[in-house]
């Protein structure tokens, strides 16, 4: 479990990122934390693995205080996947990428080798065993990062922005990979502007404005109240907008996927031509 | 200490009659300061140079920034005074280099602190530097923040992957750095590549002869910063070759070790 | 006259075994709003940089057939050349914004044109306001959110006053709203200003409303090319793209044997629904 509490945080001389912030992720939840540019998403997420450690508050992970712990020892558990891969693909083989952080945190070479090549099926990356990382498309080097960071296994999964970038179908992938590690009972909490996105996934949602937490719950009630997805200069899901505008005709609330709003409009259809079909028949 | 030093150099946005000179005015009033130092080794000539900066330095609202320069500056102050004992220059010399060293370096920073890259980028290409030079400058100048980002970021995110950095003998800790410096260079290419990408498709190069939307123009105050310049350069000169200076001496021996 | 016209155009990138984009024909009228979509890898890059000749003269490679655009055939030109016809915008703001100050930035391109003092400071002055920028002519670019950044390339664009504008991406790396507001603008300067617009999105939600025409692109081909509500079908479900959610719900009506449009649009859908509801 992971635990902010009461953290606020500042870089020395500049203005407060975030205040006050409080909140919990058990295990196997599937978090998106979402809010506009300079909220604060990301260096609330660098305080999970100890890259920064609260001004003020504590944050603990399964109980510990990240100040007493480093961040190659917080990382064992909390993996951070960041934005841009090129931050940090360096070696020459993609296998020897997959292998750099098993090696670090002290796997046995034997380890290190069947991880390696179980990760490499997982993934779809088989062909690129022995490829330079540098010369993969942009979603394969995504991949490869993803990869690097899941090779040790951690507890947590931390993402930040894993949909920049990627098409429909990629990231058809990514949510059916996150469905995956969640059954696994780990953690996976994703930084994410992209509203549609997290409509078809519906995980809890977080919304962090100018460094508070403004709301706190499902997709489903977050993204369809217009007043918090305001604040948070995002937009309502197609769907949740689409049915907005229907409100008259009394939806049911929350509706932010295209299979529920299948649903709900085939229903009223079908009773249509129900009410019609008994004078017919006559 | 070596990012304080930095900070000396970096240029902040303020109106103070200081930022508002011309580049170039500024640049030779730096030379003066530079010449000046270099002319001398008496340690009460240059204490006077150091000293003559920081009317300058108050006009520019930036006494706090400058001390914290100086503070950066330190390492190389007290290197250069123990090396010239060690070497067996007298004490009071010695002390003279260091104060010589502070007053060069505080010299230039007073010039970057006060000139954005922007202008610098303007003078040079004013005094007829070769654009694609000038242009390489503000270009640089511009990415060090952004790079100092990016460098961040990776060390950030090898750390991720419990890369440790303060751990292990000399040739480990070496090795350490390669999963920072790859990333870094790449990043900087890719970077490289889409400036320049940008840049052919708004024409750079089309033409020699290229235009600036804005010029720098010499203004009075500027003109009285040259003439200033002259004169104090002028009376260094004066002092250097007529007046005959006191020479302090300590008498400590320091015992020649070379 | 068309605006672009592409005839067998094909490109294989030096050292790569199959083309990224093969026998490639289209033509594109002065003033119309094009989308270019297609899943990742299919060649929509590509294709975009070889209308101001950054193909073949920044990637070398092996391109063959006729592209011409504003009258000029491409071949043998320089993308310098080319830039007061071909206006491109990328997709991250940070690197293609050279000076430090908005208004110099702007200007930029002018300035390499050697366009003289008075006229540049008219066209920049013209462009920040089309671009509703013109109250941050003095900031620098990195004191600029991403999107008043992507807002000043576009201004820097404009003011060399081409008749095509590619933009590649440029919503990427900018929030919903962001986004939203530079499409907005996209599409008012297509229409008052009559300007060809190429754009490539995977955002086809926020895009759609805008466009005329849809080109979907897949494996280095063209698979599909017509308006938004006829190529919204199931062979682009097919091939991958991402729909607007909206046209992917009336798609599950229709399987369910309903007799519903293709909307693209919220008000469509909405339009629609209500019709049908109301039978």
């Amino acid at each position: 479990m992971i635990s902010i509490e009461n953290v606020s945080f500042h870089y020395t001389g500049g203005p407060d990122v975030l205040k006050n912030v409080n909140l919990e992720i058990k295990d196997g939840e599937f978090v998106a934390i979402m809010g506009e540019n300079g909220a604060g998403k990301t260096t609330l997420v660098k305080m999970f693995n100890g890259l920064l450690k609260p001004t003020e508050g504590a944050v603990l992970v399964d109980g510990v205080n990240t100040r007493e712990k480093s961040v190659a020892q917080l990382s064992r558990d909390v993996g951070l996947i960041f934005q841009n891969p090129d931050h940090q693909l360096f070696a020459e083989t993609v296998a020897e990428e997959l292998a750099f952080s098993l090696r670090n945190f002290g796997f046995k070479e034997g380890t290190i080798q069947r991880r390696v090549t179980s990760l490499l099926t997982t993934l779809d990356l088989n062909r690129y065993e022995k490829s330079s990382p540098f010369v993969l498309s942009g979603g394969e080097r995504k991949r490869v990062a993803l990869a690097a960071v899941l090779a040790w296994d951690p507890k947590h999964v931390v993402m930040d922005e894993p949909t920049i970038g990627q098409d429909y179908l990629q990231k058809d992938h990514l949510r059916n990979f996150i469905v995956q590690i969640t059954s696994q009972g780990k953690a996976v909490v994703i930084v994410t502007h992209d509203v549609e996105f997290v409509a078809e996934c519906r995980p809890r949602v977080v919304l962090l404005s100018r460094g508070k937490i403004i709301a706190d719950g499902p997709a489903a009630e977050i993204l369809t109240n217009p007043q918090a997805v305001k604040q948070a200069s995002l937009v309502m899901p197609q769907i949740a907008s689409l049915m907005n505008d229907l409100k008259d005709l009394n939806p049911p609330p929350n509706i932010i996927d295209a299979y529920a709003a299948k649903g709900f409009f085939s229903g009223k259809l079908k009773a249509k031509v129900e009410a019609r079909a008994p004078t017919q028949r006559r | 200490m070596s990012l304080r030093f930095v900070e000396g150099f970096k240029f902040t946005r303020m109106d103070s009659p200081i930022h508002r000179l011309d580049p170039r005015s500024k640049f030779i009033l730096t030379l003066g300061f530079f010449v000046s130092s270099l002319m001398f080794t008496n340690i009460i000539v240059l204490l006077v140079i150091f000293l003559a900066q920081v009317p300058g330095i108050i006009l520019a609202k930036s006494p706090g920034r400058w001390l914290r320069s100086l503070r950066g500056g330190l390492f190389l102050f007290v290197f250069i005074f123990v090396m010239n004992v060690i070497f067996g220059t007298p004490l009071v010399t010695s002390l003279a280099f260091a104060i010589r060293f502070l007053a060069i370096m505080s010299a230039f920073s007073f010039f970057f602190m006060t000139t954005s890259a922007d202008d610098l980028g303007l003078a040079l290409e004013q005094i007829h530097v070769p654009y694609s030079i000038s242009f390489t400058f503000t270009t640089a100048v511009r990415l060090v923040p952004t790079m100092a980002v990016d460098a961040q970021t990776v060390v950030d995110a090898q750390r991720s992957r419990g890369l440790e950095l303060d751990k292990g003998n000399f040739m480990k800790r070496i090795r350490n750095y390669i999963p920072i410096l790859i990333p870094l260079i790449i990043s900087a290419i890719r970077r490289s590549v889409e400036l320049a990408e940008a840049l052919e498709s708004r024409a750079f190069g089309a033409t020699e002869k290229r235009t600036a939307i804005v010029t720098l123009r010499m203004r009075v105050a500027d003109y009285l910063v040259i003439l200033a310049t002259f004169v104090g350069v002028g009376l260094a000169l004066y002092v250097y070759f007529k007046v005959p200076l006191p020479n302090l001496v300590i008498p400590i021996q320091i015992p020649r070790l070379f | 006259m068309p605006a672009i016209e592409a005839k067998k155009l094909s490109f294989t990138y030096a050292g790569a075994e199959k083309p990224s984009m093969e026998d490639i024909n289209f033509s594109v009228e002065k003033g119309e709003f094009v989308i270019l979509t297609g899943p990742s890898g299919c060649g929509k890059t590509t294709l975009c940089r070889c209308l101001n000749a950054l193909i073949p003269n920044f990637y070398s490679g092996e391109l063959t057939g006729e592209l011409i655009v504003d009258g000029i055939n491409v071949d043998g030109r320089s993308t310098a050349e080319l830039a007061t016809h071909v206006g491109f915008v990328f997709q991250n703001p940070e690197n293609q914004l050279f000076s430090l100050s908005v208004e110099r930035d702007v200007a930029f391109g002018l300035e390499n044109l050697g366009v003289p003092k008075e006229e540049a400071i008219e066209r920049v002055r013209w462009a920040m306001e089309a671009t509703g920028i013109l109250d941050l002519r003095n900031k620098a670019p990195y004191e600029l959110s991403g999107g008043q950044q992507q807002r000043a390339a576009i201004a820097g664009v404009l003011a060399m006053r081409p008749s095509v504008l590619v933009l590649d991406e440029p919503t990427s790396f900018l929030d919903p709203k962001s986004a939203e507001e530079i499409v907005e603008i996209i599409a008012k300067l297509n229409h008052e200003l009559q300007l060809t617009t190429l754009l490539v999105e995977h955002r086809l939600d926020v895009v759609s409303r805008y466009a005329n025409r849809v080109i979907v692109m897949d494996n280095g081909k063209i698979a599909l090319d017509g308006p938004p509500r006829e190529v919204y079908n199931d062979q682009a479900r097919l091939i991958g793209i991402g729909l607007p959610k909206v046209t992917m719900l009336f798609h599950l009506l229709r399987i369910d044997g309903f007799g519903v449009t293709n909307p693209i649009t919220v008000e469509e859908a909405a339009a629609d629904l209500r019709r049908l509801l109301a039978q």
